[in-house]
């Protein structure tokens, strides 16, 4: 079964990793801007990101005939550096005209502090001054209940902001409800060690049902498995869920999110790219 | 929410085949819990806030309280809503600290 890696840091992966990866059935990676582990020094470490994001890592892909796009972002690690992030925004636009790029991401809260709420509702302007897709971290452990609240907040102080094309990802059990309700797309991404087991996202996915969801590897430098989904694809088969309950999860719907970029398209799967959505969920 | 027949396995099906992969998980729980009664200064580790909020997640486990991964969640989770004033650390610890809310 085709599906498409909604959420992969393939800088942090080997090139056997993307062979892995399309041996089974991945045709697609989105890959958000991220936290090298470290902070980088100056926003010109940005820029040679972004090309690494949008020159290198799609030829990578090709390789193995996997479609790749991009999401940048100051990440939110990096977000309480007030003056770097202002820095950093001014070089993104630039690169938003590139076919490659589907949105502003991966954006949000860390330790939900008011410099990083501050930077994240920067960028949340910038996406909307330039009709782009959002993907927004949620935070790690104790800080993902508040942290997943105060951006719900936030978002919904954004003037012309449509729910529908906005994945807020990371989420969990006490998080999913809250953002689905909200009508944002709910991500789920599959650690070894942190965040969602294949078996509870396939739980949540029988509790919340499948519309508007996603799942992801999230795979990076630490533990994760680029692999993942296809690894959700047996749990799924596992308690007998049909293959079109499947397909609607690992494809469809991060088909349905990404579409609304008006730029991404599967050519070698006879998907071409669509004019971007003006539905509005909420 | 869907809940109620949501898994198309019955109960059966579901022990059947979930039943020692979980067994295994409960012993290595127990396993953790020994290895901190041997640890080599003897600390109680309730003093320790992250094992305080283990302990009511075990409860809960135990309990037969509906939607447990929601209430264990909680339980790990910062319930305030107001921003911090600065970064604190980097990464988070796995559990909320009461503490640490203290100015």
């Amino acid at each position: 079964m085709y599906y498409i890696e909604m959420h992969g840091h393939m800088v942090s992966r080997t090139t056997d990793d993307y062979r892995e990866m399309a041996m089974a059935g991945c045709v697609a990676v989105s890959e958000p801007a991220f936290w090298a582990g470290w902070d980088r020094s100056s926003a010109d470490g940005f820029d040679d990101y972004f090309r690494q994001l949008t020159e290198f890592e799609p030829k990578r892909a090709a390789q193995v005939s996997i479609k790749h796009v991009t999401w940048l972002c100051l990440n939110p690690k990096e977000g309480e550096d007030r003056r770097l992030a202002a820095e950093v925004l001014k070089r993104i636009p630039k690169y938003l005209d590139l076919s490659n790029v589907v949105g502003i991401g991966e954006i949000g809260l860390n330790r939900v502090t008011k410099n990083e709420i501050a930077t994240f509702n920067d960028h949340v302007q910038l996406a909307l001054d330039f009709n782009q897709l959002i993907l927004i971290h949620t935070p790690h452990l104790e800080d993902k209940f508040k942290g997943t609240r105060v951006t719900i907040e936030n978002l919904a102080r954004s003037n012309g902001l449509k729910a529908n094309r906005v994945l807020i990802d990371h989420a969990e059990e006490h998080t999913a409800g809250m953002i689905l309700d909200a009508g944002f797309y709910a991500g789920f991404t599959l650690y070894p060690n942190t965040k969602v087991s294949a078996a509870r996202a396939v739980d949540m996915i029988e509790k919340y049902g499948s519309d508007r969801v996603t799942v992801s590897s999230a795979c990076d430098w630490g533990p994760s498995v680029p692999t993942a989904v296809p690894q959700l694809m047996l749990e799924m088969r596992r308690r007998g869920h049909s293959e079109a309950a499947i397909r609607k999860v690992v494809f469809e719907n991060p088909l349905e999110f990404l579409m609304q970029s008006g730029k991404f398209e599967l050519p070698r799967l006879g998907i071409r790219a669509a004019v971007p959505s003006a539905t509005t969920v909420s | 929410m869907i809940k109620n027949g949501s898994c198309p396995l019955t109960t059966g099906q579901i022990i059947d085949e979930y039943f020692i992969e979980n067994r295994t998980r409960l012993l290595e729980l127990a396993a953790f819990l020994e290895r901190i009664d041997r640890s080599a200064d003897g600390v109680d580790a309730r003093r320790d806030f992250r094992m305080t909020a283990f302990h009511q997640a075990l409860h809960v486990v135990a309990s037969n309280i509906p939607d447990k991964m929601d209430q264990i969640q909680l339980i790990f989770s910062d319930p305030t809503i107001e921003p911090r004033e600065k970064l604190d650390a980097k990464s988070a610890s796995g559990a909320w600290n009461p503490a640490s809310e203290v100015a």
